[in-house]
């Protein structure tokens, strides 16, 4: 009962959302805004964390690769194939649905909470549109540069602390990472990435755009849309998966 | 001219408004005053469609709005500028930009046409200069002030303004009162006040509804509340020293 209640007032709201901008113009630049405050912002935090995720894995992968059995530009390989079809583009939108999702939805949820809604409502504007158009737009647009600057940087630390911990040379890691390389495996998980970026952004909108009472209420908004972000981004990460891989 | 007709609302089992009808005429500083909880915020965000009425009618010269379609209702908002309580300013905008938004959206002017206008906003409520402040450096008042000029940005057609001169000193309160009036008259505009201050009520009061616990008790202009016998609203009138005061000096002219 509960979940239909939900789904039913999300999929009214995204109708809303998707409805003829006032003003193109003003979308635009609301589109800049959110590109900088969603994406430019976080790209410290994952540059960090891909880089140490890329090296763990290498040093996890030469650990396990004891066997003679096994060359070792398998480390290159395997950590290309982590980095490309599960950490960046799963993992790294998890812990964007984190840093995003509670972001956007107590940004919108003070709107409501202030009246600030309710007086772009009373201008005769749509706020749905307004305030959540850019940000999913903004998502969509800039998460897949995020996430190939992840994988980038995922597979060059493992490089680097492959090398240094003289688990292999740079030419068999670099060997490693050309390996089998199957392109439609990056369609695959650009897919991903771009589905995650709609559910981060409109689940978190959802939960900010309903929020009720005060202060306490916001900050429950914003956990609401971590969980339900992170669940919904599982589910979709294996209905995807199933997809792509059968 | 704004027309409501028996118009009720309950939230969950509590009754709020209960079947008040009203005539906010155009050109007129009309006033809803009444208690604190008495329910005239409520009536007015019902009057502007953010509450929806459970019944009755809300006339906007003639056109029924509640029952209009969003489209139809968007149109007759852009009409509309609202002072909220709370002023609701955009947190996130500085004042320039929170005046000229009204104008972005819905206005073909030029750059130098909107900061005019901005700048001729920010005069009328006493915030010349104050263009590049974030809502969060205003103080109290002066955040009403911003979201009054805000409302007036784009000359509209009905003006509501929730409590604009509560946590304003007498003399800036005067200001923005007859800041009110001189719009109201100068563009003939349907202007709604709310307000607790007796001083308004005196100043600008050319019609008047208190409300009493969600009732339409009473009407009439800043003459007729002076003399009222109307127990409820005579406690409400009389409630300082100062007015009792008031009131003998008016009584014995
Ligand atoms: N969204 C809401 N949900 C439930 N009850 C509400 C809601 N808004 C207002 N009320 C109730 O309606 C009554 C009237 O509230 P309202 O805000 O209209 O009062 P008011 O006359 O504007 O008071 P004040 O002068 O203090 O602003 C109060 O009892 C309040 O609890
Ligand atoms: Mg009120």
């Amino acid at each position: 009962m509960n979940l239909f209640f939900h789904l039913g007032r999300y999929f009214i709201l995204i109708k809303r959302v998707f409805s003829k901008p006032e003003k193109l113009s003003v979308y635009m630049r609301q589109i800049i805004h959110e590109i900088d405050n969603i994406g430019i912002s976080s790209l410290p935090i994952i540059a960090i964390i891909s880089f140490f995720m890329g090296g763990v894995i290498t040093i996890q992968a030469a650990f396990g690769f004891t066997s003679p059995i096994i060359p070792l530009y398998a480390l290159g390989f395997t950590t290309r194939e982590s980095m490309l079809l599960e950490f960046s583009p799963t993992i790294v939108c998890l812990i964007l649905a984190g840093k995003i999702g509670s972001n956007i939805a107590s940004e919108i949820g003070s709107m409501r909470i202030t009246e600030q809604i309710d007086a772009l409502e009373i201008m005769g504007i749509n706020s749905a549109g307004y305030l959540i158009l850019p940000k999913i737009a903004a998502g969509i647009l800039i998460l897949p540069f995020l996430i190939a600057i992840s994988m980038f940087l995922g597979i060059f630390g493992g490089y680097v602390m492959g090398i240094a911990t003289g688990a292999c040379s740079s030419y068999e890691f670099i060997f490693g990472i050309q390996a089998f390389f199957e392109p439609w495996k990056l369609w695959y998980s650009f897919s991903k990435v771009i589905t995650f970026a709609f559910l981060i952004t409109s689940i978190s909108s959802y939960f900010g755009y309903y929020t009720h009472g005060g202060a306490l209420e916001v900050g429950k908004s914003s956990t609401a849309a971590v969980v339900y972000s992170s669940i919904l981004i599982l589910i979709f990460n294996f209905i995807l998966t199933q997809l792509f891989f059968t | 001219m704004i027309e409501i007709k028996n118009i009720s609302k309950s939230f969950g089992e509590n009754k709020v408004i209960d079947d008040v009808s009203f005539v906010f005429e155009q050109g007129k500083t009309n006033l809803i005053i009444g208690e604190s909880g008495s329910g005239k915020t409520t009536i007015m965000k019902l009057m502007v469609g953010l509450h929806e009425i459970d019944s009755g009618e809300i006339l906007y010269d003639g056109l029924n709005f509640p029952a209009l379609g969003v489209k139809e209702k968007q149109e007759v908002r852009k009409k509309i500028g609202m002072l909220f309580q709370g002023g609701a300013l955009f947190d996130s905008q500085t004042l320039e930009e929170n005046i000229q938004f009204p104008l972005d959206m819905f206005t073909t002017m030029s750059k130098e046409e909107k900061l005019e206008r901005v700048n001729f906003c920010l005069e009328k409520v006493q915030l010349t200069n104050k263009n590049k402040l974030y809502p969060g450096e205003l103080s109290g008042g002066m955040k009403k002030r911003a979201a009054l000029a805000r409302a007036i940005a784009n000359s509209p057609q009905y003006l509501f303004c929730d409590e604009p001169n509560s946590g304003l000193d007498p003399k800036t309160s005067i200001v923005i009162d007859n800041l009110i009036q001189s719009l109201t008259h100068e563009f003939n505009i349907t202007t709604i006040v709310i307000t607790h201050d007796m001083n308004s009520v005196v100043e600008i009061g050319q019609k008047i509804l208190y409300i009493y616990k969600g009732k339409h008790w009473w009407t009439g202009n800043s003459q007729e509340i002076l003399k009222t016998t109307n127990p409820e609203l005579v406690d409400f009138v009389f409630a300082s020293g100062f007015m009792k005061e008031v009131f003998n000096v008016v009584k014995n002219k």
